[in-house]
């Protein structure tokens, strides 16, 4: 089928058929351009600060008498990426359940935050840390004493939970 | 010392000097377009290695060196190889017969700022050359056995066998109105402002935009379109053989302003510069400022054809062609024409 309403030949008019014109347009908005502020972060020197709604690496909520999970296992089977390993063992606080081995492969999750999300106890959130290097794959598992992070430290994300978890 | 052997030193000179002084100038660009590229979307570019990031064209020269030389199995290994060395060995022998000045007398000898001077096929050397670089890049997208690279080969071939035309014919009303095959001599007769621009406007647009097409550059850039191509005729190439291609490009750019320069812009003509500053014919002084003009009136070029790249989106490949033969050649023709009939009457 040929097209015959608002072709190109009827859109445009002379001086923008033969090109030239235009493109001198064109340039003199990128010539402008170069002279405008720059919007370029210095990243290693100038670090940015995520808000609570940010999604960095999940960790473990610590409290003054110990770690809030109980070893339920919701988060480890919730993980799509299947990166967590949850080991549950008993104690003598009212708690009754801990988990022996907590640990996250940081090369396998996707920062999806639904083990957050599944959690009862609210003991796993996601923080801000987003740079995260390892240089052996070994390395990349991070165990429970990596995971634990005193809840002074968790406090715009749990802020964050509290307004807009459902 | 004999005669011979301080000429053959001379050359010598000259041709080291052209040669690493056109691969930094190709390195700069490479540095210059990407800082250019930044600025225009707001960003900073590279300033990490360096003062400035000066130094990063070198330190990414240096990544290539040391990558891996990956050839497909299936390459035809011996073209696939030599194709990178037509691309920049033709790109640089042009500059054989490129003079960037007059000449200077040094211990009674008399040196030439070209490494060819009064050559009297220069222009058409200079077109013949760059016709067979495009072995280069065909030869490098058929050798690599592989279909995204061989059609970038083609499209690079057909583009330019179809703007070389336009290219050719563009410059046909500079030779007429100059009557000299001999790039010293076009210069010459460009002196005292009657630069060819101000006879030749329609000349100097058509040979522009070849010039585009020519050095594949965007608008023109189909032979290594990337969203279709993956990389076109270079897909298959890595380390320095790729950086070759890529240097190639550059130095393509460079003589497509050198060209422009000394074919429409005058070479080293500036009125009256010369005689305010009482530079006489031969001093190495004068020669010096001959090359700094002549290479100063390329910047604002090289200026243009980084920032046309960052500003312009790329032809479809029929646009390309029916502006290559429906609008460009009739152009180049009717200038011939004009230029002719306006010629017999002013005579
Ligand atoms: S972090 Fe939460 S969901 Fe995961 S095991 Fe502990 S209590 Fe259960
Ligand atoms: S954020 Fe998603 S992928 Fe990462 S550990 Fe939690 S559930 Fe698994």
């Amino acid at each position: 089928m040929n097209i015959e309403k608002n072709t190109e030949k009827q859109r445009l008019n002379f001086w923008e058929k033969i090109y030239l014109p235009e493109i001198a347009r064109g340039l003199g908005m990128t010539f402008v351009e170069m002279f405008k502020p720059k919007v370029t972060r210095q990243y290693p020197e100038e670090v940015w600060n995520p808000t609570g709604s940010y999604r960095g690496r999940p960790v473990l909520v610590l409290e003054e008498d110990g770690e809030r999970c109980v070893a339920c296992g919701l988060c480890s089977r919730v993980c799509p990426a299947l990166a967590i390993e949850v080991a549950a063992g008993e104690t003598e606080k009212t708690k009754e359940r801990y988990p022996i081995k907590f640990e996250i492969n940081m090369l396998r999750c996707i920062y999806c935050g639904f083990c957050e999300e599944v959690c009862p106890e609210e003991a796993i959130v996601m923080s801000k840390d987003y740079d995260l290097v390892f240089e052996k794959q070994e390395d990349a598992i991070l165990d429970k004493d990596q995971l634990l992070i005193p809840m002074a430290q968790l406090q715009d994300r749990l802020e964050f939970l509290r307004q807009y978890r459902r | 010392m004999e005669q011979w052997l301080v000429q053959s030193l001379v050359l010598g000179l000259k041709m080291f000097l052209i040669v690493n002084g056109l691969l930094i100038a190709a390195a700069y660009l490479v540095y210059f377009e990407r800082k250019i590229s930044a600025w225009i979307q707001n960003r900073i570019g590279p300033n990490r290695v360096g003062p400035l990031g000066l130094f990063q064209s070198f330190a990414d020269v240096f990544k290539l060196y040391l990558k891996e030389d990956i050839i497909p199995t299936l390459a035809n290994k011996g073209f696939h190889a030599i194709a990178p060395v037509i691309s920049i060995g033709i790109a640089i022998a042009v500059y054989a017969v490129i003079p960037f000045g007059e000449y200077f007398y040094l211990g009674g000898e008399k040196v030439y700022l070209s490494i060819a001077p009064h050559i009297n096929v220069g222009l058409l050397f200079i077109l013949g050359m760059s016709s067979v670089g495009v072995y280069g890049l065909t030869l490098a997208g058929w050798s690599s056995n592989n279909k995204y690279s061989l059609l970038g080969g083609l499209r690079s071939s057909a583009q330019m066998i179809s703007y070389e035309l336009s290219m050719g014919l563009s410059l046909i009303g500079v030779l007429m109105i100059s009557g000299s095959l001999d790039l010293m001599q076009i210069v010459q007769s460009q002196t005292g402002g009657q630069w060819n621009i101000f006879f030749q406007p329609l000349g100097f647009i058509i040979f522009l935009v070849s010039a585009f097409a020519e050095t594949n550059r965007t608008p023109f850039d189909l032979p290594e379109a990337e969203p279709e191509l993956v990389g076109g005729y270079h897909t298959e190439y890595s380390g320095m053989k790729f950086g070759l291609f890529f240097l190639a490009e550059y130095v393509n750019m460079v003589t497509a302003c050198a060209m422009m320069v000394l074919l429409f812009f005058g070479g080293w003509d500036v009125p009256f510069l010369y005689e305010t500053l009482g530079l006489e014919q031969g001093s190495v002084l004068r020669a010096l400022v001959q090359f700094g003009v002549v290479v100063g009136k390329m910047i604002p070029f090289l200026f243009l054809f980084i920032q046309t790249r960052w500003s312009l989106p790329r032809f479809r490949y029929d646009q390309l062609m029916s502006l290559g033969w429906k609008v460009m050649l009739p152009l180049a023709l009717a200038n011939i024409a004009v230029t002719g009939i306006i010629m017999m009457i002013f005579q």
